[in-house]
């Protein structure tokens, strides 16, 4: 009997719960200095002067400054098409560019001790004009990089408009929207802490979902062989796309290497709030075309994003954006620009979705401004466009090629789940009645890509001597539940109770290559390798088994109830996998019982469907979410209460943009949002219980038909909300709603209504 | 530096302390009890919840010499001879739990939450966990946890 | 974060600690919820701390006659569950329940919520309406101040540098109502309004509407001139100075409230 589908408690929950958490911080470093950054308050200055000498006073004190350090920049890799010239010193040197850029080093004895020193390093700024939008940005009046001339950083797709793209269509509707700044504020704030060994290795410890790519960039950066760095990632609470190897990372290392002592940092929480690359910051300008019964005919987004004062990964995504523009709909006619640039503000990056919530923002904004102008239900008008059931694999206008989809189907389960029409008949029943808290029921409809540049993960499976089984894989796991989805995986093939399966990862010693967990590519490619080498160790040891019972290996088979092997029909004699590797080792032949696979393949295409209900107050503009149910569809389920998790924590991340979060900048460049009193995202006491409705369409790209839900939730919640809150507010002539729709930005567009 | 004596987990200790130490460093540092953790620097996210004198408190918002005389219990003082307390096994059992980080705050809070009200609705299980912030979880499947943790008569 | 070093003294009495406060950087330090948020962000940095924490005969709820005494250094979570001001005095347990979240609500005291006089506060806008007295002791003795002249500007107030608050006595009340609009359930207030009737005329407060927390005066007018709930409301702009900060813009902040008045007065 299989174990997938199951719902099986996590194995690595004990730890967590007993208050065992391996976290960086958590890790005890014999006479390790303490680090602490000295962060520039100016979003745009020259650095003038820095005087360490109070600093230094202080005994035990130690102050670099960027001309201290001698380590490359970081700069973006070259398959994003960042524009050159743009790179980040760790420490900044004559300019900064950011509040919250680096600008000193403190090494002390203690942490505490690390505030105090850190509070009189004395910095002289010359103040720059600031440039805080993208919008402005764009005029290139304000430069970041003098030296290059231009703001931007990136630009893609059509770089001239169609002018006949709308040609034929009835029906042209356009609009905007703001997907706003958004900070991941992972729970655990990163840290990192480094030594060099007595072989002169050095050893990074990193609050990272990258930990290989980690390795590769402290070496490069460092000018070391990447055989003399090892990356150990541990436990990490929360990544959220956001935690991958920044600055000070790659300062700590470099400090352990210049000191030839161990030291360690862990940010504040303050510090994380502009320190951590942010997400989202995309302009989003679309128009939609079609005829008046509701048939798509074209469609143009433009893109403009802010890639914060160093353009990373953040100011490739638009093209990302763009790629998924096209939605679960059959538009025949796809246009899309994109352009990001520099701002004085914090570096973005991916971030839970990363560039396809603002796509399905954008389509299903569009869609229900569409239907709206067409006096046409939303839902029927989605159900109409649809991409169909059987045109899979669907190639987009834009390149993306869809590999399964079953949109109506999901639509249908949606609304049948969350008795639509019941809905909507409490929605007249209560217009008629005449409150001014207003009912509003929303659609979200997305696809999202995942494992989106097609990347390959490492797997391999050790047979121990006791019979269990190691797992080592390159991905990571920061509260995905890995060691459980990846155990379950190998102990279906093993025929291993799944405690029996040991999940080893974030360790590039232990793992020798990984890609690491962002984009929600782990399961399709980490747990699939991780099941093609337990393959091939069942392969090997059939054969071993073989040896053993002097039967051929065609002849011997594998009883996976029982997890033992034995001559096809012939239940005795017969060897469990504790027998089997416990006379291999004898013979030191353990090691043919560990093989490891490397597993590559094209992105997978999540789906889903999702429906909120909200109440406006229209008085106040309050908005509350009291209902949402959610159709999300990643293929075959592993573990379907991991997966539930994973849905819940995704529509939390989307509720949240859609209601209550922001990244805010003061006109100086000062965040106004640096703590989590300003930036406000929700507690269980602002958010209902969720209905999640399994739909399972596999995936022909992997064996297991397994697709990536991480991000689901995230991406087709939003709209979701934003569009009920429009809904309730249809009958006050309420067109636009900025996000977040929190009371003000409500009361705003209501009043402007009015007028 | 201010001499401090209090109970933690049941066991007395005592020792001196700078006064700016907070409760939760003084808990991490001194005493080697790394389970409550720092996920904030407002008293917002509730990651350092513990119990003081059985109630639920920010130990990063206490002075370690705030606690002198007091009975502290950390998330490591709940399970008993290595079997989970009934709000860990809830935890556990539902899923209310992804990364951990805020994990040992929420245990806390819920099991001040359950001695103060046994038998919470799902609304006043909400607004009871209103000082504490998950990033995870979405929260829904710790709503359920409580419950469980309530049925169980946790 | 951590706080700038300081000394720390433990008051053993009301008199002990005024003792202590003769160091002109001194603090006091009660649930510590104002405080210690502040010393870790190194915006307060006091050489002395003078915890009166462990006082705990200023901790109590007590039916005076007309007017309830509470002991300064009485937690929120102990108001909130009173059942004194449940019968008599609702608005004082309402606006505790609604400070913070249960961790704070379990350290923080009235008196350091009062003393630290953020406008934005829930108990020092009910107080406020409920015309509260306030007996502080200092070197020179005990005295009563007013709630109308206690409120001295942003996080001031009208205790002299060695005083101590040790009570605090509000009128017992039939008819009172504190609604609080926020962001989310643990935020402060974007705004609140208290409303009360207090010796026969209905009085209304404000929270996050200026400097400190504010007598709704033209309302209060306006409602004995016999207006209703929603002219009277109208007027509740009338000298305040709402903040624009990333909770609201002062606009908003004026909008709710007008809503809030009008609605507090409506329930009361």
């Amino acid at each position: 009997m299989s174990i997938l589908g199951n719902r099986v408690v996590r194995l690595e929950d004990p730890r967590f719960l007993l208050g065992e958490g391996r976290y960086v911080e958590n890790l005890g470093l014999e006479g390790a200095l303490s680090v602490t950054f000295v962060r520039s308050p100016l979003a745009h200055a020259r650095v003038t002067e820095i005087d360490a000498s109070e600093a230094e006073a202080l005994p035990n004190v130690q102050v670099f400054t960027g001309a201290d350090i001698d380590a490359h920049p970081f700069g973006p890799p070259p398959h994003w098409h960042i524009t050159a010239g743009m790179e980040r010193p760790l420490v900044a040197r004559d300019v900064v560019r950011f509040a919250g850029d680096i600008v000193a080093v403190v090494v002390t004895e203690h942490r505490a001790s690390g505030f105090d020193a850190a509070e009189l390093v004395m910095v002289d700024y010359d103040p720059l004009p600031t440039v805080l939008s993208a919008e402005e940005a764009l005029k290139d009046e304000v430069l970041l990089f003098p030296a290059v001339g231009s703001n931007v950083a990136n630009r893609g797709g059509s770089q001239e408009r169609d002018n006949g793209l709308f040609d034929g269509c009835e029906l042209v509707v356009s609009g905007a929207l703001l997907s706003q700044r958004l900070a991941a504020a992972p729970l655990e704030p990163r840290s990192a802490a480094a030594v060099v060994g007595d072989d002169g290795r050095l050893t990074i410890w990193a609050t990272s979902q990258t930990p290989h790519m980690g390795k590769m960039v402290v070496a490069g950066l460092l000018g070391l062989d990447p055989g003399q760095v090892r990356v150990v990632s541990p436990d990490v609470g929360g990544g959220f796309g956001a935690k991958m190897i920044e600055p000070e990372g790659v300062l700590v290392a470099w400090l352990a290497r210049k000191l030839g002592l161990p030291v360690r940092w862990t940010e504040t929480r303050t510090e994380n709030m502009v320190g951590l690359p942010q997400g989202r910051g995309q302009l989003l300008s679309f128009t939609l075309g079609g005829t008046r019964d509701g048939r798509l005919l074209a469609y143009r987004l433009e893109v403009l994003g802010d890639a914060g004062a160093y353009p990373a990964l953040g100011a490739y995504l638009p093209n990302l954006t763009a790629l998924m523009s096209n939605g679960v709909y059959a538009i025949p006619e796809i246009e899309t620009s994109t352009v990001s640039v520099v701002t004085n503000t914090t570096p973005t990056t991916s971030i839970r979705g990363a560039g396809r919530p603002e796509a399905a923002q954008a389509i299903e904004r569009a869609i229900d401004l569409f239907a709206a102008e067409a006096g046409l239900d939303p839902a029927e008008v989605r159900r109409m466009n649809f991409i169909a059931k059987d045109a899979f694999p669907y190639t987009t206008p834009t390149g993306a090629t869809y590999d399964s989809g079953d949109y109506e189907g999901a639509l249908d389960l949606l609304l049948r789940s969350a008795g639509y029409e019941d809905l909507r008949e409490e929605q007249r029943r209560r217009r008629a009645d005449g409150s001014a808290v207003e009912l509003g029921i929303g659609l979200g409809a997305y696809v999202e890509i995942s494992n989106p540049v097609g990347e390959e993960e490492f797997g391999e499976i050790e047979i121990t001597e006791d019979g269990g089984a190691i797992l080592r894989t390159g991905s990571h796991s920061h509260g995905q539940g890995h060691e459980t989805t990846f155990a379950m995986i190998a102990a279906e093939r093993l025929g291993l109770p799944v405690e029996r399966v040991t999940v080893h990862r974030g360790d590039t010693d232990d793992v020798p290559k990984g890609t690491g967990t962002f984009g929600s590519k782990s399961t399709q490619i980490g747990g699939v390798a991780g099941r093609l080498a337990a393959d091939a160790v069942v392969e090997a040891a059939t054969a071993l088994a073989g040896d053993y019972l002097e039967a051929s290996a065609a002849d011997v088979v594998l009883d996976l109830g029982t997890g033992s092997f034995h001559v096809a029909d012939v239940p005795e004699p017969s060897l469990s996998w504790a027998e089997l590797a416990s006379k291999a080792s004898a013979e030191g032949r353990l090691g043919e019982l560990k093989i490891a696979h490397e597993f590559q393949a094209p992105p997978t295409f999540p789906f889903g469907c999702h429906l909120a209900v909200v109440e406006v107050d229209t008085e106040t503009g309050k908005v509350e979410l009291i209902r949402f149910v959610a159709v999300d569809d990643a293929g075959t389920l592993i573990n379907p209460l991991v997966a539930d998790g994973q849905v819940h924590g995704g529509i939390a991340f989307g509720v949240g943009q859609a209601l209550y979060e922001e990244v805010v900048y003061g006109e100086d460049g000062y965040p106004l949002t640096g703590t989590f009193v300003g930036y406000g995202f929700p507690s269980a006491a602002e958010l209902p219980s969720y209905e999640r409705v399994e739909m399972v369409t596999p995936t022909p790209n992997n064996v297991i038909g397994v697709k990536g839900i991480g991000e689901s939730g995230t991406v087709g919640s939003t709209q979701a909300v934003l569009n009920a809150v429009l809904d309730a507010l249809a009958p006050h002539g309420v067109r636009h709603v900025d996000l977040p729709c929190n009371g003000e930005n409500v009361w705003k567009a209501l009043r402007e209504a009015k007028a | 530096m201010t001499n401090v004596a209090l109970t933690v987990n049941g066991e007395r200790r005592e020792t001196d302390v700078e006064p700016r130490q907070l409760l939760v460093y003084f808990l991490r540092d001194e005493l080697g009890l790394k389970g409550t953790n720092v996920g904030c620097d407002t008293s917002s996210c509730g990651a350092c919840t513990v119990l003081l004198d059985g109630e639920s408190v920010k130990s990063c918002t206490v002075l370690a010499v705030q606690a002198d005389g007091t009975e502290v219990t950390t998330i490591e003082g709940l399970a008993t001879d290595g079997e989970l307390h009934p709000v860990q096994q809830a935890f556990h059992e539902q899923h209310g739990l992804q990364c951990g980080f805020c994990t040992p705050g929420f245990v806390m809070a819920t099991v001040s939450l359950l001695k103060e009200n046994p038998s919470p609705t799902e609304s006043e299980i909400r607004h009871a966990l209103e000082g504490n912030l998950c990033r995870c979880t979405g929260y829904h499947n710790i709503v359920r946890a409580v419950e469980a943790a309530a049925r169980a008569g946790a | 974060m951590i706080p700038a070093a300081f000394a720390y003294r433990r008051a053993a009495s009301v008199d002990e600690a005024i003792e202590l406060l003769a160091d002109e950087d001194a603090k006091l330090l009660a649930g510590g919820h104002s405080l210690i948020p502040a010393l870790k962000l190194r915006i307060a940095r006091p050489s002395v701390l003078v915890d009166v924490g462990r006082l705990d005969d200023l901790r109590y709820v007590r039916d005076d006659g007309d007017r309830i005494a509470i002991g300064a250094l009485t937690r929120h979570a102990q108001l909130t569950s009173d059942p004194v001001l449940e019968r008599d005095c609702a608005v004082v347990a309402r606006a505790a329940a609604l400070v913070g979240d249960p961790q704070v609500r379990h350290r923080g005291t009235i008196g350091g919520s009062v003393a630290h006089a953020d406008p934005a506060s829930d108990l020092p806008t009910v107080l406020l309406v409920l015309d509260a007295d306030f007996v502080a002791r200092g070197p020179d003795g005990e005295r009563t101040i007013a709630a109308s002249a206690f409120f001295t500007g942003p996080f001031e107030t009208a205790l002299a540098p060695q005083e101590v608050l040790t009570e605090i006595r509000v009128p017992k009340v039939e008819r009172s109502v504190y609604l609080k609009h926020a962001r989310r359930a643990q935020d402060w207030a974007t705004v609140g309004v208290a409303a009360a009737v207090v010796g026969g005329s209905t009085q209304v407060a404000l929270a996050s509407m200026g400097p400190t927390p504010l007598r709704a005066r033209a309302v209060e007018e306006a409602l004995a001139n016999g207006a209703g709930a929603g002219d009277a409301s109208d007027r509740v702009g009338e000298g305040t100075e709402p903040p624009s900060d990333v909770s609201g813009s002062g606009e908003y902040r004026a909008h709710l409230a007008q809503v809030y008045a009008r609605r507090a007065l409506e329930r009361l």
